[in-house]
């Protein structure tokens, strides 16, 4: 059974409809990738399915339950992670910390406990401390684990947000382009990394505008225009699609 | 991390311990008392403003309801203070918890009308319902007592308040260091991003207004029994001003900017009072400079000058 | 019952129209800047109290309050200047810290030079009521009517109809963008603390024969402007004026039928009651993130 079903997905801003009637399912344990041009509503998709928008129509379902509808956080519960287009850190907070943040569900979030510094609750923060350095080493951001977020250039942050991604020990996760505003050197190193986190056995969903990244990755993608659904298949299949090279060029048939 | 020795906390236990020794005279014991008082209000205020970053422009309204009901439950009811102080900050805690769900999904300028909105109501409140509250004149409290002896003498007062002072401390940085208070500073840094990584962010914003709220409570029930007597002036949308003032000249999301903040504006109206009459234009003068020349506060500005996090 | 219900509707729109006043110049410069200026009311009370010293002072009363309008327009240009401007981007409790740090000041030297007593303006055009249907009016409340609508007329026509005016609204819209179209933001702020200044100020003189004033009322005046603003939602020029007479009218209806000792409660019980349901005011309509 596929991990994640859509079904019909909708929604309207007023009179625009950023994303209509789309249908895919995706399986567990693929890399996913969605593209298409600026604007064909990818991440308008994927703030539907992370519960950050609600549908207007349609159906969402992970593990055959339905999800539309229920908020970010109670997704989260259900293992579902995501990184964001325009960068969200904290920039209030250390790097580290940031990742922590990421293992929010998995701790003992009582405030009296908290507040009186119980030793159980401080051990638990040591050895998450310890497990968030070893995920900062595992998207090769060792140099800053003690820097203030702040303080970090833009390419090593995009990583951040996969590293917090990845505390919350997700079954499935949404990347928003992970290569976008990088040098070629970087987007090499970002495409490494997300082999990694798919060979970890966590489903990868992709938006990404770097071709060669995509299709070095994907088992599966998915084509968007003017938020319908274009066309969906493995690499190749998509590639020699008539439609998706009409759109691509911006010559409409 | 862990082993780090606490030498903030340190220093401040040092000062509360030398102060009573170097005060010329009951005076300034009175104002390090007042201080100290503030020092707490702030500190819980400070995790709302500063670390969760939600604006509250009301919080005078509960130290009045923590102030008026060791003031009338005592009064009219016979009820012992302590309980009384306890009272004070379950009605507190329930108007609070009450009022916060709708109010925090609000953002901005409307939570601060919203909560700017509810301190002007306990204001008023407090100040009509005369039969209860002695009015706009307000109304003694009958003294503290603990363990079957009543407290007047400042000293007394001055121990009871340094160790609050302390144990106040001592909570905001371990709830500041822990999975909630990362969670506040998250919600904070990136509302979009803490809710995508589970947290809940309404029910957090809630739970730290409640908290500074019911602590806002005691400590205004700690203020009305110190100085014998309330009035609605406790609750006044100005109060409201003066505590988040502390907070920003002292540094948002600053354990020890909170202090620094609330002693500074405890000790200001004393010290203005030689520019008689002149006083408000010189306090608001003050208020002005300060956020003009310091908008990040006295503490963190220092803080980067010194090349050093908290 | 029909005699007692338009008196308090009579006091309600000419209080509510100062409320709208006071909105209106909350809504000018939160467009311009995204400030809440909370020395807002204290330009209520400077109209009020400069319009009865320069009158008392032997002025015509038409250059005493042309005088009092004025003075007010430049003590906003010199806090946007001096205080606002050099802070741009600060936190939203940093500038409401300003502003009150501003009001303070006002306050203060208003209550140094002028003392603390209360005062009356004379009415524009005699004390004689009117009888409306069993109620009596005022003709002050008229002045307060036509002035009010006047204003309103003039301010539509401003954003509406001239370049300036619709640069201002630009920059409301984007400041950016404004500022790429060769439009002087910085200009459009002077603007907007002058003319949010001078329409405090204008409804504090038209007030001022009603209500009487001293140097204290602006706090309140002021806070009532701030909900009103935040009724209509805020930024909303229309949603400020509608948002000033509702919450004038419901303060005298609850003043007069529910209780006058929680009169100056009303405005804020009805703007929580209304955020609870509407985030946004009245008509501040939806926001959605990007992310």
């Amino acid at each position: 059974m596929a991990l994640l079903e859509v079904k019909d997905l909708s929604i309207h801003f007023g009179g625009v409809k950023a994303v209509q009637n789309v249908s895919f399912s995706i399986d567990q344990g693929i890399v996913y990738s969605v593209i298409g041009p600026n604007g064909a509503g990818k991440t308008t998709l994927f703030n539907l399915i992370t519960g950050v928008y609600k549908p207007t129509t349609g159906e969402i379902r992970l593990d055959g339950e339905a999800i539309h509808g229920k908020s970010p956080d109670q997704l989260a519960e259900r293992g579902m992670a995501r990184t964001f287009q325009n960068l969200q850190i904290c920039m209030n907070m250390s790097a580290v910390e940031n990742v922590m943040v990421g293992a929010h569900l998995r701790l003992d979030r009582n405030l009296f406990k908290a507040a009186l510094r119980l030793p159980g609750l401080r051990r638990r923060d040591a050895e998450l401390r310890a497990e968030a350095t070893q995920l900062m080493h595992f998207v090769g951001l060792d140099a800053y684990v003690n820097e203030r977020a702040d303080a970090m250039p833009y390419g090593a942050l995009k990583r951040l947000e996969i590293a917090r991604a990845l505390a919350m020990k997700p079954r499935i996760i949404f990347l928003d382009e992970p290569a976008a505003g990088l040098n070629p050197r970087e987007t090499i190193e970002v495409d490494h990394l997300v082999r990694k986190v798919a060979d970890s056995g966590i489903t990868v969903v992709l938006v990404e505008h770097d071709m060669k990244m995509v299709m070095n990755l994907s088992d599966r993608i998915l084509v968007l225009d003017y938020g319908k659904k274009l066309a969906e298949g493995s690499g190749a299949e998509v590639r020699n699609n008539p439609d998706v090279i009409a759109a691509y060029l911006g010559a409409h048939a | 991390m862990q082993k780090k020795l606490n030498i903030g906390l340190l220093i401040v236990i040092f000062i509360l311990l030398a102060v009573p020794f170097v005060v010329p005279n009951s005076f300034y014991l009175d104002l390090a008392i007042r201080m100290a008082i503030n020092a707490m209000i702030v500190l819980g205020l400070n995790l709302l403003i500063g670390f969760a970053g939600q604006i509250s422009l009301g919080h005078a309204g509960f130290l009045g309801i923590g102030a008026y009901a060791s003031a009338v439950l005592p009064t009219h009811f016979g009820w012992h203070p302590l309980l009384a102080m306890l009272g004070g900050c379950v009605i507190t805690g329930i108007l609070a918890a009450l009022v916060a769900r709708p109010i925090f999904k609000l953002k901005g300028h409307y939570l601060a009308m919203a909560t700017l909105g509810l301190g002007i109501i306990i204001n008023i409140t407090l100040r009509n319902e005369a039969q209860w509250t002695g009015g706009p004149d307000g109304m003694p409290v009958p003294p503290m007592s603990l363990f079957g002896t009543e407290i007047y003498s400042d000293k007394t007062w001055y121990w009871i308040v340094a160790a609050l002072l302390v144990i106040a401390v001592w909570a905001s940085q371990n709830l500041i260091d822990s999975p909630f208070g990362r969670a506040l500073r998250a919600l904070h840094g990136s509302e979009v991003a803490s809710q995508v990584v589970g947290v809940n962010v309404v029910r957090y914003k809630v739970s730290i207004f409640v908290l500074s709220a019911v602590f806002a409570s005691l400590m205004g029930s700690i203020t009305a029994h110190y100085i014998g007597f309330v009035s609605p002036n406790f609750a006044d949308f100005f109060h409201s001003i003066e505590l988040v003032t502390m907070v920003v000249v002292g540094g948002m999301a600053s354990v020890f900017g909170s202090l620094v903040g609330a002693v500074l504006l405890t000790a200001l109206p004393q010290a203005l009072t030689s520019f008689e009459g002149w006083e408000t234009v010189v306090f608001g003068a003050i208020l002005m400079g300060f956020m003009i020349f310091l908008p990040k506060g006295i503490v963190p500005t220092l803080a980067a000058k010194f090349g050093k996090g908290e | 019952m029909l005699a007692e219900f338009l008196q308090f509707l009579f006091s309600g729109l000419t209080v509510g129209a100062t409320y709208a006043l006071a909105a209106l110049g909350f809504t000018l410069i939160y467009n311009a800047s995204n400030v809440i200026n909370f020395a807002q009311g204290e330009f209520i009370m400077l109209g009020g109290m400069l319009s009865v010293f320069f009158t008392m002072a032997g002025l015509p009363m038409p250059v005493a309050l042309a005088l009092a309008i004025l003075v007010p327009a430049i003590v906003g240009v010199i806090v946007e200047k001096l205080a606002i401007e050099p802070v741009k981007g600060a936190e939203t409790v940093t500038l409401i810290i300003i502003t009150i740090g501003a009001s303070l000041v006002i306050r203060g030297l208003i209550q140094v030079w002028l003392g603390k007593g209360t005062f009356a303006l004379p009415a524009f055009s005699g004390e004689e009521p009117i009888q409306i249907l069993g109620a009596t009016l005022m003709p002050q409340s008229l002045w307060v009517f036509g002035v009010t609508a006047v204003v309103v007329a003039v301010l539509w026509y401003f954003f509406n109809r001239t370049l300036s005016g619709k640069a201002m609204l630009a920059t409301s819209f984007n400041r950016l963008a404004a500022e790429l179209v060769g439009i002087n933001t910085s200009w459009v702020l002077f603007m907007s603390f002058a003319m949010s200044a001078a329409l405090g100020a204008l409804g504090g003189i038209l007030i001022a024969p009603i209500t009487m004033t001293s140097y204290d009322v602006g706090i309140m005046l002021g806070l009532k402007g701030f909900v009103a603003a935040v009724v209509g939602g805020l930024g909303n020029g229309l949603g400020a004026v509608i948002g000033g007479l509702l919450v004038g009218i419901l303060e005298a209806m609850g003043a007069g039928y529910i209780s006058s000792a929680y009169k100056d409660a009303i405005p804020f019980v009805l703007i929580l009651f209304i955020l609870f349901f509407m985030p946004r005011g009245l008509f501040g309509g939806k926001s959605t993130d990007r992310v």
